[in-house]
């Protein structure tokens, strides 16, 4: 693989971690910002599989392929967890009473 | 027991409790008061054995680096397992009684799924100071922050569930900013090896680039000055047990990775300039968190802004120790600082959780006559603030003494 491919990717991957987290921060939306969170896992793991294609040889590294799918399992875990939380507070904020979480 | 066996043991018994306790709820006591057990058990013997023998490593299943895990366990990281494991048995103990103690259902509910997350929390606390490369120590700074994040929530109140949701989004994209660190570090070093790291580290812009973002995930879950706004309403709203468990442990985690990626893993990096940033911050921390604390009305606040202080104070390590001379006593009056701050601030959010279910608030203008309700609670209070200022004077006065400024 030519040289320039994989940097092209792992700069897309950097891109997409900055729009994700410029989103996470501007959004107010709950459910926004857990997707720009998404977004941002994903540029991360863009610029693992292109620093995966570095080595020389038609062989890409292996090793973080093998470390995506882990962060992979982790992002749905954390996806979970965050639409969880979200659904909680909102349940919570819809009975809250005035002046009830001075 | 083996050295494997013990670092098996620490991650594996409270792990296995977890799960129990979840299918079982009835056994939550007993299951983490045996935890607690085998895990201060593993952890004196894993001690003794790093006392007499070094280093000691475990290839999990056989495969070591650079592919396979490994369990490694030195001296800072028995540090950090013991202090894990006294606070653990300290609120494993407190915590028998302070859910019974609300007698209706929603307490028994919280109480239900405080075991297993307690249990689980303690987990990967032991996993991640066991961890031997960068990788894993995302994994499992992650599990940490799943566990934080909903025992924050355990609560369930508004003030409650607004605080852990702010601390989700902090959590999660302060990791991802360390996961794509270690992305950019494995594809300059070819390793997470930590050991192997400083070997293979040339300095240059990718990985100053690397160093940076993982820095700042760390830093943001740490709550070092200005990226601690998360913390004070994520600790006061908790119940007592979780509170102590939070300030005293969690955001240590991220500190001793800090520790080990300047000093053990780029030490070549750890300029004059890149300490006195931390000095920096740390000082700012100080200042900031501690006129904070004076202010605030409520007694979990105060004490909750005393930790942001006491984070400062540890980061002042990073300028001391890089400081050549005298180096290794700041690093070990810093480390004496942490553990005596995991005891400390444990002491004080227990307590605080016997005067807040004793008063029925925790608002500091009435709290008066409180020491005659209960004249234990408030001695034990007492004597962990000395403990916080008393371990600051020595520290203050006696370093500059040494050589070390």
């Amino acid at each position: 693989m030519p040289d320039a491919d994989y940097r092209i990717y792992a700069l897309a991957g950097m891109a997409l971690f900055a729009i994700g987290f410029y989103s996470m921060l501007v959004q107010a939306h709950l459910l926004r910002r857990i997707m720009a969170l998404n977004v941002m896992g994903s540029g991360v793991f863009l610029v693992y599989i292109a620093l995966g294609a570095q080595t020389p040889g038609p062989i890409p590294d292996p090793v973080p392929h093998a470390m995506v799918l882990t962060g992979i399992v982790v992002s749905v875990c954390a996806t979970g967890l965050a639409l969880a939380l979200v659904d909680r507070a909102q349940a919570a904020a819809s009975e809250v009473e005035p002046g009830d979480d001075a | 027991m083996t050295s494997a066996w013990a670092m098996a043991s620490l991650v594996l018994s409270p792990l296995v409790a977890a799960a129990l306790t979840f299918a079982f709820p009835r056994l939550g006591r007993s299951l983490a008061l045996g935890t607690a057990g085998v895990a201060g058990l593993a952890v004196v013997r894993l001690m003794r054995l790093v006392f007499a023998g070094g280093v000691q490593t475990h290839r999990v299943s056989g495969w070591g680096a650079p592919l396979g895990i490994e369990l490694r366990a030195d001296g800072l990281s028995v540090l950090m397992l013991i202090v894990t494991a006294l606070i653990g048995v300290a609120i494993a103990l407190y915590s028998q009684r302070y859910f019974v103690s609300e007698h209706d259902d929603e307490a028994r509910h919280r109480e239900r799924y405080f075991w297993p997350l307690f249990l689980f929390l303690w987990t990967a606390l032991n996993a991640l100071y066991l961890s031997a490369d960068i990788f894993n120590l995302y994994v499992t700074l992650e599990m940490l922050g799943f566990a934080a994040v909903t025992l924050v929530a355990l609560a369930g109140t508004h003030a409650a569930l607004t605080a852990a949701l702010r601390y989700v989004f902090v959590s999660l994209s302060a990791s991802l900013f360390y996961l794509l660190g270690v992305g950019l570090v494995y594809g300059q070093c070819g390793t997470v090896d930590l050991p192997s790291l400083a070997a293979q580290a040339r300095p240059g812009p990718a990985l100053w680039v690397a160093l940076a973002l993982m820095t700042g995930g760390l830093v943001a879950k740490a709550a070092l000055f200005p990226l601690h706004g998360w913390l004070p309403p994520a600790h006061a709203n908790a119940p007592a047990p979780v509170s102590a468990l939070l300030s005293a442990l969690v955001v240590k985690a991220p500190f001793y990775i800090l520790l080990r990626l300047w000093f053990e893993a780029f030490p070549a990096l750890m300029t004059p300039a890149v300490a006195q940033v931390f000095g920096a911050l740390g000082a700012a921390a100080i200042l900031w968190g501690s006129v904070h604390a004076l202010f605030q009305p409520r007694l979990k606040l105060v004490i909750a802004y005393s930790t942001v202080a006491q984070l400062g104070y540890l980061f002042l390590l990073f300028p001391l120790t890089a400081a050549q001379e005298g180096g290794f006593m700041a690093w070990s009056g810093g480390l004496m600082l942490l553990g005596a701050h995991a005891c400390a601030k444990t002491a004080m959010f227990l307590t605080a959780g016997n005067i807040l279910h004793a008063a029925g608030h925790d608002r500091i203008e009435d709290l008066d006559g409180i020491t005659h309700i209960l004249p234990v609670s408030v001695f034990a209070f007492g004597l962990a603030g000395m403990s916080l200022i008393g371990l600051d004077c020595p520290r203050a006065a006696g370093l500059p003494g040494n050589g070390c400024c």
